[in-house]
């Protein structure tokens, strides 16, 4: 591993202990309002490893236009995103303090404020793969280089549209397009399995003509390496199919359909909290 | 920039709205390279293999899928490209309904949308292929303007009030080759203001799109009976021109307001006058003059429009008998 990729390496375990627990702080607070706790924490490393050194941006010009682009498809994982928008200078970390109040800019789902990070409204599943390939179109026909990171969840991709904009992407040629999806096996209703089976994942998305990777998806240095590091063509959009875990990091959390969307109790924050400390902060 | 005259007017009638679109869009290009036009596998259809040819890297085919034509425009639209998009009225308004509301009108993205053979010009393909909702379903989205030209020159001059206003716009084609003209010279084009093009003082029509013309000649008809009508083209459903609707309703003389369009009578033009109407302490009954809120055969053009009284001699006689009573 090289100096650089080492280095952000160690970035992203630092703010991805950040992150968690700011997603904790901000489940808390929502109460009995509940909130969406799994699968922010399936995709945390994911985002931590995009907003810690994968993606070139600049928190102080948010309008820049040679910046990578992120779609959060998968809008119900606003815990992670939100916390590393905060953490990466997009807007004060204080502002995660109002996360869901009447009126703010931190909903359920994210809304489009550029000069917040925020480039895109989601909450209705199975559009950002679309939207994610118009603006990648877009950097070929302007020749501005930039790349287009869309998090899509795995349940998401029962949406047909996924798969118009999977056809789409490949026939273009957007090589400058790159889908992460959180493949935590969980949806609403079971197990993607249970629901509509997604398997065999892997061929579906090099069948439609795509470049796949499958990899650990909370391990940092496998998420950096694949993003920065790792060979692909230069004539196909690129997959990474990202194993996860929903409600990753707290024990009982992990694999359980129920954090989908839940109320956090103070005893249960505590015990999430000393969890999350012990596993992922990086001076202990 | 683009010449209204009456001989375009004339060739521009030959060919459709849809057609005429096709010319229009075709002119804008060659001054703006940042205008992209994206179809949903409609591009023949639509007579845009010239624009295509002339400007392949302007030209954009999702194939058979809209709602990835409209998230793709809307994608574009973010980097700051003027987006046209279009196909059939029926699939990209109702297909693609929740992208538009979600992609495009809620992140006020500057995305064109052109519904073409909206009404019920696709005749025999039937019920799936006409458009009899479009209005309804796109002025209920905030941020939407929502045109409906009368004739050729008036989709002219639509498109290129749309391409100069930024955020999305909605324009309905309607009608066939060979269409009806109302304008054969320059006239005032303006977004949410209403045309007069007729003075009365019995009975107001307010009509849009195909109607426009079918109105015109109903009131003719009716002059000769001795009821005195004005004619007013709506060609913008979108802001809504609630001024001349007040005016009309607040004439002492008016007896009747009517409302024409090739749309389903719920929703469109007709509940939009209705809605605002009602907020008047005093106002005339209206007659809905429109497709009656169910699927019916299918059959020719021609046929469905006698069908559903939408020709200048019904139109007259529905007015005629409305009076009477």
């Amino acid at each position: 591993m090289s100096d650089h990729i080492s280095h952000i390496v160690k970035n992203v375990t630092t703010l991805n202990y950040k992150m968690r627990t700011h997603a904790l702080n901000m489940a808390l607070r929502a109460g009995s309002k509940g909130a969406h706790l799994g699968g922010a924490l399936s995709a945390m490393e994911i985002i931590a490893a995009l907003y810690g050194g994968v993606m070139k941006h600049d928190p102080a010009n948010p309008t820049w236009e040679k910046r990578d682009r992120f779609i959060l498809s998968k809008g119900h994982a606003v815990l992670a995103y939100y916390s590393a928008l905060a953490e990466s200078g997009y807007f004060n970390i204080d502002e995660l303090n109002h996360f869901e109040e009447d009126g703010g800019f931190l909903g359920g789902h994210p809304v489009l404020d550029l000069s917040k990070g925020i480039e895109y409204s989601s909450g209705s599943l199975g559009m950002g793969l679309s939207y994610g390939a118009g603006i990648a179109l877009s950097s070929h026909i302007k020749k501005t280089p930039y790349k287009v990171y869309v998090m899509l969840g795995d349940g998401e991709c029962n949406e047909g549209q996924i798969w118009e904009a999977a056809m789409f992407a490949a026939h273009n040629k957007l090589n400058n397009l790159i889908a992460i999806i959180d493949r935590n096996h969980l949806q609403y209703d079971g197990t993607t399995e249970q629901v509509v089976s997604l398997e065999n994942f892997q061929n579906k998305w090099s069948s439609f003509g795509w470049h796949v990777a499958e990899i650990d998806g909370h391990n940092v240095e496998e998420i950096v390496q694949q993003l920065l590091v790792a060979d692909r063509p230069s004539d196909k959009p690129y997959v990474v199919i990202a194993n996860t875990i929903k409600g990753k990091g707290v024990s009982f959390m992990e694999h359980q359909r129920d954090w989908h969307h839940n109320r956090l109790t103070d005893v249960q924050y505590q015990t999430a909290m000393e969890e999350t400390k012990m596993k992922y902060d990086p001076e202990k | 920039m683009f010449q209204i005259t009456p001989m375009n007017a004339r060739i521009w009638s030959k060919l459709g709205s849809r057609g005429t679109f096709a010319y229009t869009i075709n002119e804008l290009a060659k001054n703006d390279s940042n205008l992209l036009l994206i179809t949903a596998d409609l591009g023949v259809l639509s007579g845009l293999t010239r624009f295509a040819d002339n400007f392949p890297k302007q030209f954009i085919n999702t194939g058979i899928a809209e709602q990835d034509l409209i998230s793709i425009s809307a994608g574009l639209a973010s980097e700051g490209h003027t987006v046209f998009a279009t196909t059939y009225a029926t699939f990209i308004s109702m297909r693609s309904y929740e992208q538009i509301r979600l992609n495009l009108a809620y992140m006020n993205r500057n995305v064109k949308i052109i519904g073409s053979g909206s009404g019920l010009v696709m005749g025999l393909s039937g019920n799936s292929h006409y458009g009899l909702e479009d209005l309804s379903l796109m002025r209920s989205i905030p941020n939407m303007i929502v045109l409906s030209p009368a004739d050729s020159v008036e989709t002219v001059k639509c498109i290129e009030a749309a391409y100069r206003v930024q955020g999305p716009v909605y324009i309905r084609l309607t009608g066939g080759l060979n269409s009806s003209i109302v304008y054969e010279s320059d006239y005032n084009f303006e977004v949410g203001k209403a045309v007069q093009l007729r003075y009365g003082n019995d009975v107001t029509i307010f009509a849009t799109g195909t109607m426009v013309k079918e109105a015109l000649s109903a009131a003719q008809i009716l002059e000769e009976q001795g009821i005195s009508i004005a004619v007013i083209n709506i060609h913008s459903i979108k802001p809504l021109d609630t001024k001349i609707i007040k005016e009309a309703c607040e004439t002492t003389t008016t007896k009747l307001i009517v409302s024409i369009e090739e749309h389903s009578i719920v929703g469109g033009l007709g509940s939009a006058i209705a809605e605002y109407k009602s907020t008047l302490a005093n106002s005339p009954r209206q007659l809905f003059i429109g497709i009656p809120d169910h699927f019916g055969k299918v059959g020719e053009y021609s046929y469905l429009l006698h069908k559903y009284g939408l020709t200048s001699q019904m139109i007259a006689q529905s007015i005629y008998n409305e009076l009477g009573e």
